[in-house]
């Protein structure tokens, strides 16, 4: 058995291209279902982070029920949604938007905490209310971190969605359950290797989105 | 929720409990045998650290099933299909909290244990280490909990564990029994965590009353999150 040689000869065949199982189908399917995920966790985590860091209330059960949080098997949550409203893409959802929000959740609300006391007086000081102080002195300054973890959960959230195939939608975990399922090793390694390429692509789309938007000034640290 | 089925099960409950633990917690044993000491010649040679880095962010990219199921192949229907790849998982966190820890050690607390007397590798066991444990901790508490819950994995695969529950409560639609799954994780997860926190406490008396120590452990477990 030549596995890598066999996954290459899947990748490059024109049939792995075309059609309802084809790569580009996969591929984007794999793509929405992670990105409405990781859109509802940032819907939720985000506002929860900020008002936690802003009034500094709760932020030591945050951090630790944050880390209980991810002790959710993500199977567990994903078969007991199916068994309670059936399959659909809900059940995927759920289980992907619980395992995005601790990291967005814990790094927002880390964020807020490590602006300087000094920043946040000065800025209090030149008569911003506390509405500002949030929007255009907190939220920037911790902007490198917030966006940490957002990254961070969208990894987590594309190496995840695999699990949308077991069941029975698509994405590139078809590819691993499909393969395994018939035995083919060559077609479960592709899919495997185009997630991992992915996640490194997500990874890398948002070293970008960083350096557009995260001030000059807090660059250089 | 059907609690008559819970108080009838007990017995089922605790074998797959048991048949989880070594799964969980086994991959956090290897995995600080491994990352210790990889940690401490990442640090010794630094040139080599970027190339492990590197690799162990690969390998936590990696879907969790598609490795279970390549190990299928050579590891069959045994709890090694599950302990290997969550060793690897455990390597990616806790290989950086050790370098982490270790560079966090003060250059003047090493020259003045060198000053006297400590050889380089008394040095490192006696004054480096346990300065760089609260930060090994921290990645430890991150790597068992997400271990006790992916290690119901194992159960997708029919080899027992908490998963079991999962998959069989799903095969007979009874969502208590996925339920119950769930629920005992999480218990088992806030346990082994509390249990970590109290070692540590423990172990580092003097880290106790260190603001600075306390600020690195949490920035450290923050991290290791991420």
């Amino acid at each position: 058995m030549n596995a890598p040689g066999d996954a290459w000869n899947w990748f490059v065949s024109p049939q792995s291209w075309q059609g309802a199982d084809g790569i580009p189908t996969r591929l984007g399917e794999h793509i929405f279902y992670s990105g409405v995920a990781l859109l509802c966790a940032v819907a939720i985590a985000i506002p929860l982070g900020l008002l936690i860091g802003h009034s500094n209330r709760g932020g030591f059960v945050v951090v630790n029920s944050a880390n209980a949080a991810r002790a959710l098997p993500t199977a567990g949550v994903l078969l007991l949604v199916v068994t309670l409203v059936g399959i659909g893409f809900l059940p995927v959802l759920v289980p992907l938007v619980a395992l995005a929000i601790p990291p967005i959740l814990v790094n927002t609300y880390e964020g807020i905490r490590q602006v300087e006391p000094e920043l946040v007086d000065a800025s209090r000081g030149v008569g911003l209310r506390e509405g500002q102080v949030l929007r255009s002195v907190e939220i920037p300054v911790a902007l490198p971190l917030i966006l940490l973890g957002v990254r961070t959960a969208a990894i987590q959230i594309v190496a995840t969605a695999t699990i949308a195939a077991f069941v029975g939608l698509g994405g590139l975990g078809r590819y691993i359950f499909d393969g395994l399922a018939r035995q083919e090793y060559a077609v479960m390694i592709g899919g495997a290797v185009l997630v991992v390429a992915l996640a490194l692509m997500t990874e890398s789309a948002f070293v970008g989105i960083q350096k557009l938007v995260v001030s000059p000034g807090l660059r250089g640290r | 929720m059907d609690w008559e089925w819970v108080a009838s099960h007990t017995e089922l409950l605790k074998e797959r409990l048991l048949e989880h633990l070594p799964m969980a917690i086994l991959p956090v044993v290897f995995g600080l045998m491994i990352s210790i000491p990889l940690g401490i010649a990442c640090v010794r040679w630094p040139r080599m650290y970027p190339p492990v880095l590197a690799a162990t962010s690969i390998l936590y990219g990696l879907p969790s099933i598609a490795l279970f199921a390549l190990l299928l192949n050579f590891t069959g229907l045994s709890q090694a299909t599950v302990i290997i790849p969550l060793t690897l998982y455990t390597l990616s966190v806790l290989v950086r909290n050790v370098v982490d820890g270790l560079r966090g050690v003060p250059e003047s607390v090493r020259q003045a244990a060198t000053a006297m007397g400590f050889s380089p590798l008394r040095r490192l066991v006696r004054v480096e280490l346990p300065i760089a444990s609260p930060v090994v901790f921290a990645g430890t508490r991150v790597a068992t909990v997400s271990n006790i819950s992916l290690a119901s994995i194992g159960g997708l695969i029919g080899i027992g564990g908490l998963g079991q529950l999962f998959t069989d409560g799903f095969q007979l639609q009874q969502p208590t029994r996925i339920f119950v799954g769930i629920a005992l994780t999480v218990i088992l997860a806030v346990v082994a965590d509390g249990i970590l926190v109290i070692v540590q406490w423990v172990l580092t008396p003097w880290a106790r009353r260190d603001r600075q120590t306390a600020r690195r452990a949490r920035r450290a477990l923050v991290e290791a999150t991420t």
